[in-house]
C-alpha cells in the first residue's frame, strides 16, 4: 500500500457535475468527485465508460461542455494542457508526446530550458537533468535521444518532465498498458513514491490488480457516470468488476482444448535470424493456441513481425502447411497467414476510414470483380466478420469514432474474414476493456477450435496461462524456454523471462 | 458497453442503439458536411452570385468556355488527387506537360499527330513512372522529388526544343484533337470529362481506389494488411504523369504552341484546386469529384474577376485566403472528430 492518505486531507480537486460529448456520443454525463491531496486516486471503467475523457478534462487537453473543476477550493477553467500545467497538473497521457530527435534531459526540460541572454545552457540542463534525476530514483541517460528508448522509458522521460514543472498532481493515462513484467513494477514504485512525497496522483488503468494495489481512492465510471467513489481497502477485484459493469463478472476463460498430437503443423519457422531475433524455431499445430511470453523488448514482436515478413529477415524459413512463405506481408497474406498487430493505431487501422473498408482491406482480392469491387458481396461479408468477432459497429462509420475495444475487433475481422491457417496477435488485448477482452478471448479459442494455428502474444502473464495450449518465452531474441502442460506455471514464465534480465533482458 | 456478446455466435449482429450514428446537434452536422462535401456551397453561391451579378456569366458560351480553359487543369488535378490520397505530391506535372506538349507539338511536324500524341502520353508515363520508383525504392519525399525532376524534365524539354516556341501550322489535325466541337462542347472538354469520369470510378468503385486511401490513410496498416502500398504508389504517380502530358497536349492543340517553360505554375494551380476542392494534404481523404469542384470554383473566381473587371490583383488575393480556409477546415475537422 501507498503512504497515508489521511481521509482528512485537503481536497485537491474537486470535479462538479462534469458533461462532456463527441459528436452524438455522451461521453461524461453529470459526473462529480472529489479527489484529496497526496492521494493515488483512481479511474476505473471499461473502454468508452469516460475515464480517459474525465482524466483529460482535469489536465485541461480540453473543455468540459458542462460543469467545472475547483483547485483548492477556487474555481479554475483550463483551456489549454498548458494552463492546467501552471496550476501544477500534468498528464502523462496514453499517447507519448515526446520530441524524439531531442535528448532525455532536453525533453525534460522542454519549454522551461535554463537560459542565459537567450542562448540555452545546455551544461546546466544536464546538471539539473540529473539532480532531478536522481532525486526522484530514474535511470534514464541524460543524452540519449528520447526516440531511441524503449516505451517503459520513453513513458519515465514524460513522468519526470512532469516532475520537472513542480506539478503537484500527476494525471496517469494507462500507464502500464504497454509496459511488461519489470517496467510495470518499476512504475509502480515510481507511483508510490510521488505519493510518499506529496504529489496527488490520478491513476487512470484497466489492470484491476495494480488500482488495488496502488490506489486510496478508487473512481467507478460505466457509460460516463459515475458508479461510486470509494476507499480501494472497500474493494476488491470482483467488486470492482460488478461496479464497472453493472452486474458481476467474472474474468474466467473459455475452456482449453488442445488439439490431437497428430493435428499437422500449420506453421513452422526453422531458424529464423532478422532485427531483434537471433535463430527461432517454432512451430505451431493447427488448433493449438502457442503462447509467447516474455519482457517487453525480448524480440516477441520482432519474432511476429519476423514471421509474418512485416520485416526483413537474413536467415531462416517460414512454412505454413508445408508452403514456404516468403516475400513480405503481401505473400503471407495470400498463404493465409494473419496478423493482428502490436499497435492498432500504427500498424493496424486506418483510423479515417470506414469500418466497412478496414474489415476487407485484406480480402478485397476475392471481393472485386475485373478491379471493381462487388460492393453488394463485401457488405454481406463484413457484417459476418463484425458480427463473428461481436463488434458493435456501423460499417459505415469511421473507425476513428469506436472505442478501444470495437477498434481491435475490427482488426480481428479482418484477421477472420481472411479465413487465416496461422493467426499471429501480438498483444490482442491491450488498451482494451473487460467485456471487450472477454470475447477476444472467446474468439482466438473460437478460431483455433475451428483448425486455426495461434501464435498468441501477451504481456498479461494471466493472459497466456489462460489461453495457451503451450508457451515459449523469449528473451533476447532467442526462445529460452518452452513450456507444456502442468509446466505452464506463472513462476515458470516469469523464471525464464526473468533469468539473468539484469544482465541481458531489458538491454537485448 | 453492457454485455459481451460470446464470439462466433452468428446471431450476435452489432446492436443498433449503440452504433455510432452520424448524430449530433444541427451545427455539428453543418460543420462535418463543410469538412467533408462544403466545397458545394460556395461553388453553387459563387456560380448564384456571379448569374446575377453579370448578365454575360450564365451564357452557354461563357461556360463551355469555362470548361474549355480548363480541361488541362481539371484533367491533371484529377490525376493528382490520387497521387495526394495516397500521401504523395506530384510537383512535376508542370514540366511534364510541357515536355508532353512541346514534344507531341514538334514530332507533329514530322512524324504526324498520331505518333506526336502517342509519344507524348508515352513521356508522360516515363516521368511518372520514375517519380514512383524514385519515390519509393530509394524513399524519398516526394515533393522534394517531383521538385528535382521538374527540374530534369524542364531541361530535357528545353534541350529538345533548342529552347524555342514550337509552333504547329500545316497538321490541322493536331488542332481537331482538343478543338474538334461536339454538341457544344469541345473534344478537350470531353476528353477532360471521359479522364475525370474514369479515375473517379478508379478510385471510388474499384480495389485499387481502396488500396490508395489505405496507403495514404495508413501505410504501415495498408502493408501489414497485404497491400503492396509501393505499387500503389508507383501506380499513382505514373498515372498523374499520363494525365500531365494529357494536359500538355490538350493545351498544345488548343492554341498551337508550346514552350518547355509553359508548365510554369501549372502545379500549384492543380494543388490549389485539389485542396480547396477538400482533399487532404495529409492522405487518406478526398474525392476526384470534390478536386473538380474545387477546380470549378476557382475557375470560376477568376472568371468573375474578368466579367466584372476587378482588378486582378484582388483575385490572387482571395485565391490566397481561399486556400488558407480550405486548409484550416481539414485541420479544423481532423481536431475535432475526437
Amino acid at each position: 500500500m501507498t503512504g497515508p492518505a489521511e481521509p482528512t486531507s485537503a481536497v485537491h480537486l474537486r470535479v462538479v457535475d462534469v458533461r462532456k460529448a463527441f459528436g452524438g456520443t455522451q461521453a461524461l454525463d453529470g459526473v462529480s468527485l472529489e479527489i484529496r491531496a497526496g492521494s493515488v486516486h483512481a479511474l476505473v471503467g471499461e473502454n468508452g465508460a469516460g475515464k480517459s475523457t474525465l482524466a483529460k478534462i482535469i489536465a485541461g487537453v480540453f473543455p468540459p461542455d458542462e460543469g467545472n473543476l475547483v483547485l483548492r477550493e477556487a474555481p479554475v477553467s483550463f483551456r489549454s494542457p498548458r494552463e492546467a500545467l501552471d496550476h501544477g497538473i500534468a498528464i502523462v497521457a496514453q499517447e507519448l508526446a515526446l520530441v524524439p530527435q531531442l535528448t532525455v534531459a532536453q525533453n525534460v526540460f522542454l519549454g522551461v530550458e535554463p537560459r542565459g541572454s537567450g542562448f540555452l545552457r545546455e551544461r546546466e540542463l544536464v546538471e539539473r537533468y540529473k539532480r532531478l534525476a536522481s532525486e526522484s530514483h530514474f535511470e534514464l541517460p541524460a543524452t540519449t535521444p528520447a526516440g531511441r528508448l524503449p516505451l517503459a522509458k520513453q513513458q519515465q522521460v514524460e513522468i519526470l518532465r512532469a516532475l520537472a514543472r513542480d506539478a503537484e498532481m500527476i494525471v496517469l493515462d494507462e500507464p502500464s498498458a504497454a509496459l511488461s513484467g519489470r517496467d510495470v513494477e518499476q512504475l509502480h514504485e515510481i507511483v508510490r513514491s510521488l505519493a510518499r512525497a506529496g504529489r496527488t496522483v490520478v491513476l487512470v488503468s484497466h489492470f484491476l490488480g495494480e488500482v488495488l494495489e496502488l490506489a486510496d481512492t478508487i473512481t467507478i465510471l460505466r457509460d460516463g457516470r459515475l458508479v461510486r467513489t470509494g476507499p480501494s481497502t472497500a474493494e476488491s477485484e470482483a467488486t470492482l468488476i460488478s461496479g464497472m459493469l453493472g452486474r458481476s463478472f467474472s474474468r474466467t476463460f473459455p475452456p482449453k482444448q488442445v488439439p490431437a498430437p497428430e493435428s499437422p503443423v500449420a506453421l513452422d519457422v526453422l531458424d529464423l535470424h532478422g532485427p531483434g531475433v537471433h535463430g527461432v524455431s517454432l512451430q505451431v499445430r493447427a488448433g493449438e493456441i502457442v503462447g509467447l511470453a516474455g519482457l517487453v523488448g525480448a524480440g516477441r514482436s520482432e519474432l511476429a513481425r519476423a514471421i509474418y515478413g512485416a520485416s526483413a529477415t537474413s536467415a531462416g524459413s517460414v512454412t505454413v502447411e508445408g508452403t514456404a512463405v516468403a516475400g513480405g506481408p503481401a505473400v503471407s497474406v495470400r498463404h493465409r497467414m494473419a496478423l493482428v498487430p502490436e499497435s492498432r493505431k500504427d500498424e493496424g487501422l486506418v483510423a479515417r476510414r470506414p469500418v466497412r473498408e478496414n474489415v476487407s482491406l485484406a480480402t478485397l482480392p476475392v471481393l472485386q470483380r475485373l478491379g471493381f469491387i462487388r460492393r453488394g458481396v463485401e457488405n454481406v461479408r463484413v457484417r459476418a466478420a463484425l458480427g463473428k468477432v461481436a463488434a458493435r459497429a456501423d460499417p459505415a462509420v469511421p473507425v476513428i469514432t469506436l472505442s478501444g475495444g470495437n477498434q481491435q475487433k475490427v482488426v480481428f475481422a479482418r484477421a477472420v474474414l481472411a479465413a487465416p491457417r496461422v493467426l499471429i496477435a501480438d498483444e490482442p488485448t491491450r488498451g482494451v476493456d473487460v467485456g471487450a477482452k472477454r470475447s477476444i478471448y472467446e474468439l482466438i479459442t473460437q478460431l483455433a477450435r475451428d483448425g486455426v494455428g495461434v501464435l498468441l502474444i501477451s504481456s498479461e502473464v494471466e493472459e497466456i496461462l489462460g489461453l495457451a495450449h503451450r508457451v515459449l518465452v523469449m528473451r533476447g531474441g532467442r526462445v529460452v524456454a518452452e513450456l507444456d502442460g502442468e509446466a505452464i506455471t506463472e513462476a515458470n514464465i516469469l523464471a525464464a523471462a526473468f533469468a539473468t534480465a539484469a544482465t541481458d533482458g531489458a538491454a537485448a | 458497453m453492457t454485455q459481451p456478446t460470446l464470439a462466433g455466435d452468428p446471431a450476435s449482429v452489432p446492436d443498433p442503439s449503440v452504433e455510432a450514428a452520424p448524430a449530433g446537434s444541427p451545427v455539428q452536422l453543418l460543420l462535418g458536411w463543410v469538412g467533408r462535401g462544403g466545397i458545394l456551397i460556395p461553388l453553387v453561391v459563387t456560380f448564384v452570385a456571379l448569374a446575377f451579378m453579370s448578365p454575360s456569366f450564365l451564357r452557354f458560351t461563357n461556360l463551355l468556355n469555362i470548361l474549355d480553359q480548363q480541361s488541362a487543369i481539371l484533367t491533371v488535378a484529377a490525376a493528382g488527387t490520387l497521387v495526394l490520397i495516397c500521401g504523395g505530391l506530384d510537383l512535376s506535372v508542370g514540366a511534364t506537360y510541357a515536355l508532353a506538349g512541346t514534344m507531341a507539338t514538334q514530332l507533329t511536324q514530322t512524324q504526324g499527330p498520331v505518333v506526336g500524341i502517342t509519344v507524348g502520353l508515352l513521356l508522360g508515363l516515363a516521368v511518372g513512372l520514375a517519380n514512383g520508383i524514385i519515390v519509393t525504392r530509394f524513399r524519398i519525399n516526394s515533393l522534394i522529388a517531383t521538385l528535382a525532376m521538374s527540374y530534369v524534365v524542364t531541361g530535357i524539354a528545353v534541350i529538345l526544343t533548342k529552347g524555342n516556341l514550337v509552333v504547329t501550322f500545316d497538321h490541322p489535325e493536331f488542332k481537331q484533337f482538343a478543338a474538334t466541337r461536339i454538341f457544344g462542347f469541345t473534344s478537350a472538354s470531353l476528353i477532360m470529362i471521359a479522364s475525370v469520369v474514369v479515375l473517379a470510378i478508379l478510385l471510388g468503385r474499384t480495389a485499387f481506389g481502396r488500396y490508395v486511401y489505405a496507403t495514404g490513410g495508413n501505410a504501415e496498416a495498408a502493408r501489414l494488411a497485404g497491400v503492396r502500398t509501393n505499387g500503389i504508389r508507383v501506380a499513382a504517380f505514373a498515372i498523374s504523369g499520363v494525365a500531365a502530358s494529357l494536359g500538355g497536349i490538350i493545351d498544345a492543340s488548343r492554341v498551337l504552341s508550346m514552350q518547355a517553360s509553359s508548365g510554369g505554375f501549372l502545379a500549384f494551380t492543380v494543388l490549389a484546386g485539389i485542396v480547396v476542392g477538400g482533399t487532404s494534404i495529409l492522405g487518406g481523404e478526398g474525392a476526384v469529384w470534390r478536386t473538380v469542384a474545387g477546380c470549378l470554383f476557382i475557375a470560376m473566381i477568376g472568371n468573375g474577376f474578368n466579367l466584372l473587371g476587378l482588378d486582378p490583383f484582388y483575385q490572387q488575393i482571395t485565391l490566397g485566403l481561399i486556400l488558407l480556409a480550405a486548409v484550416g477546415i481539414d485541420a479544423w475537422s481532423r481536431r475535432h472528430e475526437r
